[in-house]
Formats: structure tokens, sequence, C-alpha cells
């Protein structure tokens, strides 16, 4: 096959000034051993190579992919696209591919986390159960190396790569779980033995635990929390699409938010996972969404700055319908340890974990999930024993806000949310209120 | 593509596989995408690759190439891969027994989707659209038409050589108003489209234009509704949200590998104990859930499974009481059960696992207008909004689009934000009314995540409205 590059090159050169076009070109090496019952069940790789080509004819646009990377293939895919483009109707914010431009200059790759071997990944999971083998552990390790080209027809290319590599998993008792999550780009950075201990020490510390009534606690938020917050305010919010829409909350430039709280999206961060430049060839830089409480930016992709007769931030995603969100989020960090948020808690909750999210309402951000694997009621300061996971309904915005958000952690790491690893670095939050609407019992 | 399968097996078991198998898969997808009037997107995209599974001592070793000259070298390396596992060995994993199998499945079309031409589809999600934001108050309308078609080549070492072509249909609208503090969204013919085995037929079947006005004036009258009375009261659900009720609550307890604790670490497990198959009440007796990949049509509906295993209709719940689950070749082995023929992967670079069929519940004797023609005090409730159940499966809570009082035998006022929740065993226990075959619908779920990688898996889910007595209703924040 082709280098990457030559690849795109090759392709736009078949489409010829017929249309203006971007192309990308994707190969992904991925590793994932998975482990349930104490023992690797699953264990899987995956070796795959995507072109994707976007055309617009007098403002008629198609996108097609393939995976048939040979060249009479490749003949075909480009007359298709270019055919099925004409037979579209006009897309009025087509906004064009993007002019040329200079892209950060960051290689967040790690080539021994790329040429990572299974028996590798399978050592960590040996580590992370080894750390207490009277439990029931479940989970993986993975390994990922993906490399991108991208040209288009303005004259404009960029390459990049990245790696990431995650341990992840839960140790169960009889009646309880405890989970640990650690991601970075460089294999070498996890302790799965760490996580392992971690995960079997919360599993141990809510075996035995009584059910609350609903109601509104204080809570202690761990940084997996409040990366499910993260995504669902850059999901739901900061997405130009959803402001444009009139779904989004955000206020340009109004005080939305406890002053205590800042969030970026930092690409250019060295332990950032991902590429200089987004999915239209847009570079990327550094972009702060909440400034000390006041919400600063909306995230762009080409079409909705195009709409909104502003410039891309390079957050595109690709042809989702979704629209642009930021892949790089930090919510930025205080300095109270995680026992100092827990000493402010006269009675309320810890929560390690949230389950099942889904939005109720994207203008208000009312939420619905659960707690898991580690819920555990707090008296005067420490914790007092485990509580049986909670079903909550409650405003990630006022959760966050001035009167509610009363300390930030210094613990910021990647922390899984729910949607995945490596998108969000967060810290842990202690809140004023968090509205429980259920238990196990309904 | 059968001979590169083969090369595939042969490699893995070379590799010193017990039992191997390889999928060539070659797919196309085509997306057409309206906003507002005008054309949002029109993506196309095709794939072929191989996947094979070596099977050795506990653990599957899998490998997946988009390059089809490397195949045998994908065979090696997925035996090597699961040689790794050994590190970390557990009990060994044997395969229920089913016949090795020669065949060839193909869905019936009766007009393929993709030879329909682009311009006719991209005016019809255009047109719907501009119907919908037409309505005055709608900021927002989308429609969207989705078509799949899957060619797959098994090939087992003990055997197999299956061909199938399947070809998926579907798509929807959505209209959505914005007030001055919260948004408000119409959905048809399901939140996420409704999708089925078949060509543009089904498509057709929807009738888009037909329904785009109504929905978009439903969704600006919800703006000014009143809120969803909160308390104890009969509920009502229309048939695509029972649908996604027993998607959540009763689809997903009954994976057998969930039960196993095999996807304990992410979907979760189940609040099913195998111990108790046979005699657990899951329900009244109204209740009657079947896993069926043989009803025409319906979106989970095909010859065989990815590992070979035909397809076939399994009781899962009868007259109330738990007596079946969802399984593969490995964990029906391990549970002693019969496999069940519902191990599906998503796309050819993922591993088999076990995936709900058509699962849905068996029409009952009555009708929606008997049902709310018999209901004193309730809520009717229609059209998925949100969705969330714990790791076990118990304690769920739905929002619906929108929500009708029911007093005194007739419907009332529209209500707003309507949602319910409840906790499984005890929800299905107050069904006491259930619609006959005549609204009876096979709807298909195109967006089920499960397993890491994570896999998207399309199910069916047959169901007719039903009333619950006493479910807590509109809960709010």
């Amino acid at each position: 096959m082709r280098r990457l590059e030559e690849l795109a090159e090759h392709i736009l050169g078949l489409v010829g000034a017929e249309a203006e076009a971007e192309v990308r070109v994707v190969s992904n090496r991925h590793g994932l051993t998975r482990f349930a019952n104490s023992f690797i069940h699953q264990h899987v790789g995956e070796e795959t190579a995507e072109a994707e080509l976007r055309v617009a004819v007098d403002g008629r646009v198609s996108s097609s992919t393939t995976s048939n990377l040979a060249d009479e293939s490749l003949d075909r895919f480009v007359a298709d696209a270019v055919d099925a483009a004409r037979l579209q109707p006009v897309d009025p914010h087509w906004p064009g591919v993007a002019p040329p431009s200079e892209i950060p200059e960051i290689d967040h790759f790690d080539p021994e986390t790329a040429d990572a071997l299974p028996a590798e990944r399978a050592e960590m999971v040996r580590s992370f159960i080894a750390a207490d083998t009277g439990l029931r552990a479940a989970g993986f390790a993975d390994t990922q190396a993906i490399s991108f080209a991208f040209a288009n027809s303005a004259g404009h290319q960029a390459q990049g790569r990245t790696t990431r590599a995650t341990i992840d998993g839960i140790q169960q008792t009889d009646t309880s779980a405890g989970s640990a999550h650690q991601t970075s780009l460089g294999l070498a950075d996890l302790d799965a033995a760490a996580a392992g201990g971690i995960a079997a020490e919360l599993a141990h510390r809510s075996a035995a635990f009584v059910d609350l009534e609903p109601g509104r606690y204080q809570v202690v938020l761990s940084p997996e929390c409040v990366a499910t917050i993260a995504v669902f305010l850059a999901a739901y919010g900061f997405n130009a699409q959803a402001h444009l829409d009139g779904s989004s909350f955000v206020r340009l430039d109004e005080p939305q938010f406890s002053p205590l709280l800042t969030i970026v999206d930092d690409p250019l961060r060295p332990d950032a996972i991902g590429l200089g430049f987004d999915n239209e060839g847009t570079p990327k830089r550094p972009l702060t969404l909440v400034e000390q409480g006041i919400t600063r930016s909306l995230v762009h992709d080409r079409r909705t700055a195009h709409r909104a007769g502003v410039t891309s931030t390079g957050h595109a995603l690709g042809a989702s319908g979704f629209g642009p969100v930021p892949v790089n989020v930090v919510v930025t960090p205080g300095s109270a340890t995680a026992d100092e948020l827990a000493a402010g808690v006269e009675r309320g909750l810890l929560i390690t974990e949230f389950n099942y999210c889904r939005i109720l309402d994207p203008r208000t951000q009312v939420v619905t999930g659960l707690t898991r694997n580690g819920t555990f009621l707090i008296e005067d300061g420490a914790i007092a024993g485990g509580v049986g996971n909670l079903r909550f309904t409650q405003s990630f915005l006022e959760a966050l806000s001035e009167e509610n958000l009363i300390k930030v952690g210094g613990d910021a790491r990647y922390a899984n949310s729910e949607f995945g690893p490596g998108l969000i670095v967060a810290p842990s939050l202690h809140l004023a209120s968090w509205t429980f609407t259920g238990g196990a019992a309904g | 593509m059968f001979e590169t399968a083969r090369a595939a097996v042969e490699a893995a078991l070379a590799g010193g596989a017990v039992y191997a198998d390889a999928r060539v898969v070659t797919s196309r997808r085509e997306e057409l995408l309206g906003r507002n009037g005008e054309m949002e997107a029109a993506d196309r995209s095709e794939a072929a690759g191989v996947g094979v599974r070596a099977l050795i001592g506990s653990s599957w070793g899998f490998a997946a190439t988009s390059d089809l000259e490397a195949a045998e070298s994908a065979g090696s390396r997925a035996a090597a891969i699961a040689h790794a596992s050994a590190l970390v060995p557990g009990p060994d994993l044997h395969l229920a027994e089913v016949p090795a199998v020669q065949d060839r499945y193909v869905t019936p079309v009766v007009e393929d989707p993709f030879a329909v031409p682009l311009s006719e589809k991209a005016d019809l999600v255009v047109g719907v659209t501009d119907t919908m934001a037409s309505v005055q108050g709608i900021k927002v309308a989308h429609a969207y038409l989705r078509f799949w078609e899957t060619e797959k080549y098994l090939v087992s070492s003990q055997g197999h050589e299956i061909h199938q072509r399947l070809v998926e249909s579907g798509g929807g609208m959505d209209a959505t108003a914005v007030g001055e503090t919260e948004t408000q969204r119409r959905s048809y013919p399901q939140s996420a489209g409704d999708y089925r085995t078949g060509g543009y037929e089904v498509v057709r079947e929807f009738d888009l234009p037909g329904n785009a006005g109504r929905i978009a004036e439903e969704a600006v009258a919800l703006l000014s509704a009143p809120p969803c009375p909160s308390g104890e009261t009969d509920l009502i659900l229309e048939s695509s949200q029972l649908a996604l009720q027993i998607h959540e609550s009763v689809g997903h307890a009954i994976e057998l590998d969930r039960i196993l604790g095999w996807e304990a670490a992410f979907a979760g497990t189940s609040f099913l104990d195998l111990g108790e198959l046979g005699r657990l009440r899951y329900g009244s007796e109204l209740m009657n859930v079947v896993a069926d990949a043989t009803i025409p049509g319906a979106l989970a509906t095909f010859g065989y499974d990815d590992e070979g295993t035909a397809a076939q209709r399994v009781d899962i719940v009868r007259d109330g009481v738990w007596v079946g689950v969802l399984s593969g070749r490995d964990s029906a082995h391990l549970a002693g059960l019969p496999p069940g023929g519902m191990v599906r992967a998503d796309g050819f670079n993922r591993l088999p696992m076990v995936r709900m069929t058509n699962v849905g519940l068996l029409p009952g004797d009555s009708s929606l207008e008997e049902i709310i023609a018999s209901t004193r005090s309730g809520v009717l409730m229609s059209t998925n909004r949100s969705w969330s159940i714990d790791d076990k499966r118990l304690n769920f809570q739905f929002g619906c689009e929108l929500g009708w009082e029911v007093a005194d035998g007739k419907l009332g006022r529209m209500v707003r934000n309507p949602t319910y929740t409840g906790i499984t065993p005890r929800f299905w226990g107050s069904l006491d009314m259930l619609a006959g075959s005549e609204e009876w619908r096979p709807w298909g779920t195109p967006n089920c995540g499960k397993g890491q990688p994570i896999q998207i898996g399309h199910t069916g889910h047959p169901a007719s409205p039903a009333r619950f007595r006493g479910v807590r209703v509109g809960v709010l924040g």
C-alpha cells in the first residue's frame, strides 16, 4: 500500500478539476485484551485503513468512505462520489474546503505503544487482577495507534499520528464493585497493579452498604463523574450546531458557572491524545470554553462557522450531522486533595462513577443517570460506609453554579467518562447539592 | 471469498487453534440527511475485510484486516493473540454442537434501495423538512434515510460455508420547537427512526410526507402544554416506547454473556440468575416474550448468525415466567442450554458476541381504544425521548416526547416532559392490558451499543400498546 500522504494525493488527483475535494486517509492499529471473571476471555487486534472523500460540484456535496484502496477500486470510488454529488440539491451552507494554513507541530505518538504486543497487554491484565485475587476482576487493556493524512483541492495538506493506551477495570465482591481507569498516550505510563488495587479497595469498602432515601445530598464527585458532566456540556452546549439550533445553554460572555470553574480545550498539552488538526484540515489551538465561570467560546467546524459568520475553531468530527465537539477538554484543577474535599462534607455522598446518563433537556442540561462501582456515605468529613446505587435527575448547569460548586480538587487526570477514555481531563468536585430521585428499590 | 476465508481458518488452525472461523464481509451504506428544507449530508461508505476467530483454551483470539490479501496472516495473528491470553487463563471454553451448514440466505427485497435515484431520496428528506420547518415555532427539522447492504461469507473449521446478503432500510424525521426555557421535539415513526430488513418499500410505507405537518404542530403545542403530573398512576405505552422498554428491561437482561459476567465491566450484568430459569416470575401472565430471528421484514431477521447457527424462535418469557436466554455456542455450552443463534458482529473487524434478535412481546387481545376506554385515570406516553437503566437492568427511567392525560376512559390534555420510572419485574408484573395483532408492529432499533471495542447492533422489538398499573410518572429533578 502507498504511504497515506501519497494515497491522499492520488485520490485528490483522481478528482482533478471537476470538483472541490478534501481527502482523509486513516490507518488504525488497535489491540484490546478483555477480561472477566478474572481471566482473559476476548482478545482482539485489528489493522485497518480507509479513505474518506468529500466533494462539492457547484455547491452540491457528497461524502464517501472506502476501505478498498487498490487503484482500480479507487477510480470507481472517486467517479461514484462525483456522480453522487451532482445528483444532490445545492447545499447553501457549503463552506468550501479549508485554505492552506500552518499546522501545529505536535507528534503525540509513542512507538512502543503503537507496537505493543498482545502479551504486553495480557501482562497488564495479570497485574490488575493480581492486586486482589480474592475478588472477581473484569475490564480491558488496550493500545491504539492512528495515522492520518489530509489533502484538499485548495492545496492544503496535513499529516499526523497519535497513540493511546488504557487500563480500565472493576473488582467485584458478591455485593459490590469498585473501578479504576488510567489512560495515557504511552503504555509505560500506566500502572495496572495500582489500578487494580484502587478498584479492589473501592469494592471492599462498599461491600457492606445501606440503601439511602432519595433526596438532595451534598456530593463529592470523582474525576470520572466530572468527565461525564463535561461530555454533556461539550456535546449539547459548546457545540456550535446546538447553539445555532437553539438547543444549547450557552450565552457567550455571561457568568453561567461558578467562578471556581474553568474549562479549556487544549490539543497542545504534552499529554493530549490526538492530532494538531481536525477532520477538515483546520489547525487546532487551545480554546477557553469557560473562564472562571464565564462562558467564553463555542466550538466550530467550517459548516457552523459559515452559518454563524465566524471562523472554524478546528473541531470538525466528520459528516455525522451531530456538529463540532471538543475532544481535548480539561476541567482546570484546584488545589484540594480528595481528603480535603470529603472533610468539608457534614453529611453527603462520595460518587465514584456515573452510569447510563441520558439528557432530558439540553437547554437546562437536566440529565438522569445512576451511580455505579462505589457510592459512599460521608459523615462529619469521613467515609462512614457504602451506599446502594442511586438514580439521579439533575441539572448539570445548576450543579456547577456559583451557589452549588464549593471546591475543586487538585487531582485532575484523564478520566473515563461513560463515553470513552482519553477525551477529558478532570478533577474531583465538591457540590452543595445533588438530586437523587430513586434507589435500588425504585 | 470462501477461498479467502478458508485460508484464514487454515492459518489459525496451523497456529494452534482448536476451532477457528473467518468471515469475509463486504458492505455498503448510504445515508441522506435533510435539514430545514436543505440537504445537510449525503454520505456513502463501503468496506471490505476479514475477521478471524481462533479458540485456544479459555480465550478467543480475534484478528481483522481490511486487506483481503492478508487474510492468511490475520488467521495466524488470531491464533497468536489467543495464545497470549494463556498468561491469564480460565476454564477451557467449549462450543455447543450445531450442524455444519453450507447454505445461502438473501433478504427479500421489493425495491433495491441503492437503485432508487439519489435525487428522489434527496427530494424526500428536503421536502419533509421543508414542511416541518414551515410550521411556525419550529426551529429545526431533520429527516434521514439509511440503507445497508452486507454480504457475509462464513467458513468454520467444522465445515460451515454460508453466504448471506442482508439488506436493511429505514429512516425517520423530527421537528424541534424552541421555547424560552426548554426545547420540545416530536419524531416519526419513532425517535432515531424505524428500520427493517427489506428495500425502499420500507421507507415508502412510513409515509413521511403524510406525517410531517402533524409532528411539527405537536412539537409546537408541547411548548405550552402543562407538565406531566407527578405520582403513581396507570401508564399506557404506545408500541414504539414499549419496544424500547422491552429492549432495555428484557432484551439486555436475558443476554447470557451478561448473566455469565462477561460484560460486567462495561455494559453490566443482569439481575437474572440461571438457577431461577423456568421459575422466576418476570411479569404478569399477559407477558409472553419471544426472540425470533425469522419474522419476515423485522430488523434482526437473517438466515444464520455469525457463527453459523440457524436463525430461530426462542421462548423467553411464557405466561409471565422467565424460560429462555439469548446465547451463542460458547455461552450456551457453558450454561448447558441449546445455542440460540444470537451471535453477531458489527462488521468484519469486530468479534461476534451475543446480540438481541427480534425480541418482542406477543400481542394480546385488546386494543388501544379499549385500553383507553377502560382507564379511569392515567397517562398515555408516546415516542421515546430518553432512556436510562442500571447495570443489572432493574432500575429504569424513561422520558417520552408526548403524553396525554387519560380520565374516565377518554384522552384529555396533552402533557409535556412525561417520564416514568420503575423496577423491572415489578413493572412487568403490573401489565394488565395488551393490544392485539392488528396494532403489533416490528419496531427496529439500529443503535444498540455493547462490547469493547464498542459495537453497534441492529435489533428488532415487535410490540403493541399496553397498560401498566400503578407506575410512578412525572419524575422531576
